[in-house]
């Protein structure tokens, strides 16, 4: 049964992948980064240690979107405020 | 197990073929985290026993025979501090980025060529 | 053309590098010696639940100091990068639903951070993923009021003043000779309370203080205006 979960699991985190390196929009690729380590987080618990998937789950899929997503924030505005 | 074996090692890989091969340098900083998930899981994967549970006692778990029932809890420990790293430097990165993009308005590598001789 | 060739003969050498170690993979049956030993010293000498938690602050305490000081690093490498220009254009105000309901919130959101960091010993979670989550709700205080100025000076004097008794619980340990953050300084008590385990829960809530102030002032300094 565990088995065939993380093969699913595994499938729509190499597909995620695919589309956070090969797509053009950088919003796109930030989010399914974002994706890809909740997704990590499951496989933590079905290893069986609670402790790295709470700490994968806050720390890697909240945190390090928000850093990215704010980085982008800086970027955008530094290009608006040239024109 | 064997499977989340070769998921770690197929992210790692991914994760090193973006950093090699793109030229934006947000996506390459985004092919590093993904590699570093990569490896978090396959240290991970090393400390699993088959049918055992999770290294806390609690009333399920008869104290007598803990050792023979539960999952290696020193790979654990160390995926926990390689984790917060990972964000530190990450963060570090981001605002280099973010500099470097100030000085010369541009997001491609291939514009910082000032160090080649 | 010339880099497309050597990019594939770097990933085809680790492939080729990886291959032994995935077919002469074995899944374990049984736990290593310093395995059992951890778990035994972590049930009858330290009495706490969570083996975890105990390696991590006691067994490995070195380590965490280490961590401790690689975050602060790059804390002061974010800010020191990042200098905000004080400019004072104020946008518009939020509304005030808005306001109420996330301070309401982001109060909640604290008052589980520090629940989690202080049952560490008795739970999965610890200092780590408590700081985490206090700094998140800091997070979402800053996304729904973008006016919102948190006062710096508590959050430098929180942080400063965790790290220098984490360090001092430390010391005390060596002034006892029994070892540097050795847990023992405070009474063990009995199995499964909350005031048991020696120090293990003072050093553990040192920890989350320290990591969600620095983790709050890396978001405040990429983030606010």
């Amino acid at each position: 049964m565990s088995t065939i979960i993380i093969i699913i699991l595994g499938i729509i985190m190499l597909s995620a992948a695919f589309v956070t390196i090969f797509s053009k929009s950088l919003l796109a690729a930030i989010i399914t980064s974002g994706v890809i380590s909740l997704l990590a987080s499951i496989v933590f618990l079905i290893l069986g240690s609670p402790d790295v998937a709470m700490t994968e789950a806050s720390i890697g899929s909240a945190l390090t979107t928000v850093i990215f997503l704010f980085a982008l924030k800086k970027l955008r505005k530094e290009k608006n405020n040239d024109k | 197990m064997l499977y989340t074996l070769i998921l770690g090692f197929a992210l790692f890989l991914a994760g090193i073929f973006a950093m090699l091969t793109r030229k934006n340098m947000m996506k390459i900083i985004l092919g590093f985290s993904i590699a570093d998930t990569g490896i978090h899981i396959i240290i991970v994967s090393l400390g699993y026993l088959k049918d055992k549970t999770a290294p806390i006692i609690d009333s399920t778990i008869k104290i007598s025979e803990a050792t023979s029932s539960v999952v290696d809890p020193i790979p654990s420990a160390l995926v926990l501090t390689a984790i917060v790293i990972g964000l530190a430097t990450t963060a570090l990165m981001l605002s280099f980025v973010v500099m470097m993009y100030k000085k010369k308005k541009s997001l491609s590598i291939n514009d910082y060529q000032e160090l080649k001789c | 053309m010339i880099n497309k060739v050597l990019v594939a003969l770097a990933l085809l050498g680790l492939i080729i590098l990886i291959m032994p170690i995935i077919s002469n993979f074995q899944e374990r049956t049984e736990l290593s010696e310093l395995s059992k030993k951890y778990i035994e010293g972590s049930i009858n000498d330290l009495k706490s639940p969570n083996v975890v938690t105990s390696v991590i602050v006691t067994y490995r305490g070195l380590d965490t100091l280490g961590e401790v000081t690689v975050l602060f690093l790059a804390t002061v490498g974010v800010g020191f990068l990042l200098q905000k220009r004080k400019k004072g254009k104020s946008k518009k105000d939020a509304p005030e639903n808005l306001k109420t309901t996330s301070s309401f919130l982001a109060a909640m959101i604290m008052i589980l951070g520090i629940y989690i960091f202080t049952h560490g010993h008795l739970s999965p979670g610890g200092g780590f993923q408590g700081g985490v989550i206090i700094a998140s709700g800091f997070l979402l205080l800053l996304l729904s009021d973008i006016n919102m100025k948190i006062n710096h000076s508590i959050l430098q004097a929180v942080e400063s003043l965790s790290g220098v008794l984490y360090v001092g619980l430390g010391v005390i340990g060596l002034i006892l000779t029994i070892g540097f953050l050795n847990s023992n300084i405070l009474p063990l008590g009995e199995f499964g309370q909350l005031f048991s385990a020696g120090a293990i829960p003072l050093i553990y809530s040192l920890i989350g203080l320290k990591v969600g102030s620095e983790l709050t002032n890396i978001i405040e300094t990429m983030g606010g205006e």
